[in-house]
C-alpha cells in the first residue's frame, strides 16, 4: 500500500479491546447455546414416559421483565455517557430488579413443575433437555446479575464516573446477549416445543 | 513510626540466602502476568506432556510389536491410548499453539503485552490445572479395577460406553471435568489473542501488514471460539447424564448415541484445523526467511486461511460415514471435506512458489518446514481418499485412518512446531540451539516418522483395526508392526536429542544476538531475550517486512507493496 504511507502524525485508531473480547465471548457462548438448543429441538417428542411440554405455561410476564431490562440498561448507558451518575444508578437498579424478578419467576415455574407435575431432570428426556437449556440461560442471568451488582456496589461507593462509560457499555453487551438468547430459548421451548 | 529512619549498626547484607532467592524466583513465575513468561510456561508445560504422551505411545508400540504380547493388559492398553490422544490434543497441541501465540503475537505486532495480561495468567493456570486433574485420575479415579484408573473410553468417548452402567467409577468424570476446565482456559486464551491482534497493533500495522503467524493465530483463535464451546456443552450434558440421571445419550430412555457423535465431531474435526493453522503460520514465517524471499501471495494466504476455517465447520460428519447416514448427507460431507483441499492447495503452492528461485539455507528450521510440505501433501491426499464415503466404509477404524491423522498431527503439526523451537529458541533464551544436534534430531525423527506412519497405511489396508490391544499372528501384520514399533523407538531417540539440545544449549550455546537468522518481522528488532517492556519506543511500520525496510533504506518494501 505504497500510496497510503503511515506517518507518526496520522491518526491511528484501533477497536476497543473490551468490545472485541466481549464480542468474542458472545460468539463462543452462542455456540454453547446452539448445542443445547439443537439437543432440545432434536429430542422434542422423543420422551418415552412422563410429562410432555404441554404442562408448560408460557411465561409472558417473565419475558416482558427480562426484555424491558434491556431497555433499562440502554437508559443507564445513556445516563453515564452524559455523566448523570444518579440517573445511571436508578436505571441500573431497575435493570437488576427486572433480572431478579425474572429469576424469581423461573423459580416459581420450576417449583410448580417439580412438586405439582413431578417433572425433574431425571424424569424423562423432556425434563433433561428442559432443565438444562432453561437452567443454562438462568445461570447466565445469575452471572450477569453478579456482575451488575458489582457495578452497583461501586456506584453506591461513589467510585463509578463518566470515564468508566466504555466498561459499562461492554458489560451491557453481555446483558443484551443474555436477553437475546432468551428470545431464542422462549421461541424454542414455549412456542415451537409446546 | 513509618516516617522516621533509624540507623542500622554494621553493614546490612542485602543478598538473600540461596533458599530465599529460589523461592523468589519460583514466586516470580507463579504470579507473572508477562506474556513472554506465560508463553514460556505454556511451551515448557507442553514439552513435559509431549514426553509423557510419548512414553504412552511407546508403551502402546511395545505392546503391539509382536502378536499376543503381554506388556500391557487390555485394560491398561485402553487407558494408554485414551490418555495418549487426549494429552496430545489438549495438553500438547493446544498449549503449544497458545504458548507460541502468547510469546510472539504481541512481539510481532509491536505491542508491549497481550490485551488482558491477568486473563492471560488465568487462562494458563486453568489449562495447567486441567492437565493435572486429568493425570490425577491415574491415582484418584476409582474405576472397575480397584485403586486408580485413568479414562479408558478413548478420546472421542462414544456413548453409550460413557454411561454410568458401562463406565462405573470416576475415571470418565475426570476426563470430562478436566476437558471442561481446560476448555475455559483455551477460551480465555483465544479471546485474548483476538483482542490483542485487533486492538494492540502498533502504528502502521494494518491488518494486511500483520505477519502471517499472527493472522493464522487470529483465524485459529476465532475457530477455537466456536469449536471448544460445543465440546464444553457436550461434556456438561455427559456430566448431567452421569451425575443427575439425565437421558441425553441414554438410548433406553429415548436419548441418542448418534447425537454425541455429532456434538463430539462438531468439536473434534475443526479442532485439528485449530491445531494445524498456527503450524501453517510457522511455515509461513520460516520458509520466506530461509528462502530469502518475501512470502508469495500474501493476500491469497490470508484468504485461504479464513477459507479453511469456514469450510472446516461443515465437514464433521465424515467421521461418521459408517453409521448409516442418508446418501444426501454422505454426499454433502464428502464434497465439503474435499473442498478443504482447495484452500490448502493454494497454501502449498504459495509455499513452493516462495521457495522457487530463492537462495535456500537448509538450517534446521527450514529442514523441518521442507519435510512438512511433503508430509502435509501426503496427509491431504489420504484425507481426500478418506472423504470418499465408500472408501471410508472399507477403511474406517483401521490403521489407515491412524496413519492419515498422524501424518497431519505429527508429520505436519509437530514438524512445524519443532521448526518453531529451532527458529525462535534464540529469541526466547538468547542462545542458539546446536545445529549438529538439530540435524541429528531432524534426520532421526524424519526416518522414524516414515518407518512408523508409512507402514501404518499398509497394515490399515490389510485390515488391522485401531484401538485393539493385540492381534493374531496369522494375519500377516507381524513384520509390519515390528517396523512401526522400531520407527517409534527412533522417533523417541530423536525427541530425547531435542530435550538434551534444549538443556545443553541453554547453558553452553553460543550467544544469538538480536537477529541471528537475518529475519524481517518485529520480534527480531528486540534484544534476545526481549526486556519485559518489549520495545523501548513503539515501532512504526510501513510494510509487511519492517526490518527489511530498516536494513535496506534504499530499497524498502513499502515502495512496491500493495
Amino acid at each position: 500500500m505504497s500510496t497510503i504511507p503511515i506517518f507518526a502524525d496520522e491518526s491511528w485508531r484501533l477497536p476497543s479491546r473490551g468490545r472485541v473480547a466481549m464480542f468474542s465471548l458472545i460468539i463462543g457462548e452462542s455456540a454453547i447455546f446452539t448445542i443445547f438448543v439443537v439437543a432440545y429441538i432434536y429430542y422434542i417428542g422423543r420422551s418415552v414416559t412422563g410429562p410432555t411440554p404441554q404442562i408448560l405455561d408460557v411465561p409472558w410476564f417473565n419475558t416482558v421483565c427480562l426484555l424491558s431490562s434491556s431497555i433499562a440498561i440502554v437508559f443507564a448507558e445513556r445516563a453515564i455517557e452524559h455523566g448523570r451518575i444518579r440517573a445511571f444508578a436508578a436505571w441500573w437498579a431497575l435493570t437488576m430488579l427486572l433480572g431478579i424478578v425474572f429469576l424469581a419467576g423461573t423459580a416459581i415455574e420450576w417449583k410448580r413443575l417439580i412438586y405439582t407435575n413431578g417433572l425433574t431432570i431425571r424424569t424423562n428426556l423432556f425434563g433433561t433437555t428442559f432443565y438444562s437449556l432453561v437452567g443454562l440461560h438462568a445461570t447466565h442471568v445469575v452471572v450477569g446479575l453478579l456482575m451488575l451488582s458489582l457495578v452497583m456496589i461501586f456506584t453506591l461507593l461513589g467510585r463509578v464516573e463518566q470515564r468508566h462509560t466504555q466498561r459499562i457499555q461492554v458489560l451491557s453487551l453481555y446483558w443484551h446477549f443474555v436477553d437475546a438468547v432468551w428470545v431464542v430459548v422462549f421461541t424454542v421451548v414455549y412456542m415451537m416445543g409446546k | 513510626m513509618a516516617d522516621q529512619t533509624y540507623p542500622i549498626p554494621g553493614t546490612l547484607d542485602t543478598t538473600p540466602s540461596r533458599g530465599a532467592a529460589l523461592l523468589e524466583w519460583v514466586h516470580s513465575w507463579v504470579v507473572t502476568v508477562d506474556h513472554k513468561k506465560l508463553g514460556i510456561l505454556y511451551i515448557a508445560y507442553a514439552l513435559v506432556f509431549l514426553l509423557v504422551a510419548g512414553v504412552e505411545a511407546m508403551a502402546i508400540r511395545i505392546q503391539l510389536a509382536i502378536p499376543h504380547n503381554h506388556f500391557l493388559s487390555a485394560e491398561l492398553y485402553n487407558e494408554f491410548f485414551t490418555m495418549h490422544g487426549t494429552t496430545m490434543v489438549f495438553l500438547v497441541g493446544m498449549t503449544l499453539i497458545f504458548g507460541f501465540g502468547n510469546y510472539f503475537v504481541p512481539l510481532m505486532i509491536g505491542a508491549r503485552d497481550m490485551a488482558f495480561p491477568r486473563l492471560n495468567a488465568f487462562s494458563f493456570w486453568m489449562s495447567a490445572f486441567g492437565g493435572l486433574l486429568l493425570y490425577f485420575s491415574f491415582i484418584g479415579g476409582f474405576g472397575l479395577y480397584g485403586m486408580g484408573s485413568a479414562p479408558d473410553v478413548s478420546w472421542w468417548a462414544y456413548a453409550p460406553l460413557t454411561a454410568k452402567a458401562f463406565s462405573p467409577g470416576h475415571n470418565t468424570d475426570y476426563w470430562a471435568l478436566a476437558l471442561i476446565v481446560m476448555g475455559f482456559g483455551t477460551l480465555g486464551a483465544a479471546i485474548n489473542t483476538l483482542a490483542t491482534a485487533f486492538s494492540m497493533r502498533c502504528r502502521g500495522m494494518t491488518l494486511l501488514r500483520m505477519p502471517l503467524f499472527v493472522w493464522l493465530m487470529v483465524v485459529a483463535s476465532a475457530d477455537t471460539l466456536i469449536v471448544i464451546t460445543p465440546l464444553t456443552a457436550a461434556q456438561v450434558m455427559l456430566i448431567i447424564d452421569r451425575y443427575l440421571g439425565g437421558h441425553f445419550f441414554d438410548t433406553q430412555a429415548g436419548g441418542s448415541a448418534t447425537v454425541w457423535m455429532h456434538f463430539f465431531w462438531i468439536f473434534g474435526h475443526p479442532e485439528v484445523y485449530v491445531l494445524i493453522l498456527p503450524a501453517f503460520g510457522i511455515a509461513s514465517e520460516v520458509i520466506p526467511v530461509f528462502s530469502r524471499k518475501a512470502i508469495f501471495g500474501y493476500p491469497a494466504m490470508v484468504a485461504a486461511s479464513v477459507g479453511i476455517a469456514f469450510v472446516s465447520l461443515s465437514v464433521w460428519a465424515h467421521h461418521m460415514f459408517t453409521i448409516g447416514m442418508t446418501s444426501v448427507s454422505n454426499a454433502f460431507f464428502a464434497l465439503s471435506t474435499m473442498m478443504v483441499g482447495i484452500p490448502t492447495g493454494i497454501k502449498i503452492f504459495n509455499w513452493v512458489a516462495t521457495m522457487w528461485g530463492g537462495k535456500i539455507r537448509f538450517a534446521t528450521p527450514m529442514l523441518f518446514c521442507t519435510a512438512f510440505l511433503f508430509q502435509f501433501l501426503c496427509a491431504g491426499l489420504t484425507g481426500i481418499m478418506l472423504a470418499v464415503a465408500p472408501w471410508d466404509w472399507q477403511l474406517h477404524n483401521s490403521y489407515f485412518v491412524i496413519a492419515h491423522f498422524h501424518y497431519t498431527l505429527t508429520g505436519s503439526f509437530v514438524f512445524c512446531f519443532f521448526a518453531a523451537i529451532y527458529y525462535w529458541y534464540p529469541k526466547i533464551t538468547g542462545r542458539m540451539l546446536s545445529e549438529t544436534l538439530g540435524k541429528w534430531h531432524f534426520w532421526l525423527f524424519f526416518i522414524g516418522f516414515h518407518m512408523t506412519f508409512d507402514t501404518m497405511h499398509f497394515v490399515g489396508f490389510l485390515g488391522m483395526p485401531r484401538s485393539s490391544y493385540t492381534y493374531e499372528p496369522d494375519r500377516g501384520w507381524t513384520t509390519l508392526n515390528m517396523i512401526i514399533s522400531a520407527g517409534g523407538l527412533i522417533q523417541a531417540v530423536a525427541v530425547l536429542i531435542l530435550v538434551w539440545n534444549i538443556i545443553d544449549s541453554f547453558l553452553h550455546g553460543p550467544l544469538a544476538g538480536n537477529d541471528p537468522w537475518d529475519a524481517w518481522t518485529l520480534e527480531w528488532s528486540t534484544p534476545s531475550p526481549p526486556p519485559p517492556y518489549n520495545f523501548e519506543t513503539e515501532p512504526v511500520v510501513r510494510s509487511r517486512r519492517p526490518l527489511w525496510d530498516i536494513k535496506h533504506p534504499n530499497d524498502p518494501d513499502w515502495k512496491y507493496e500493495r
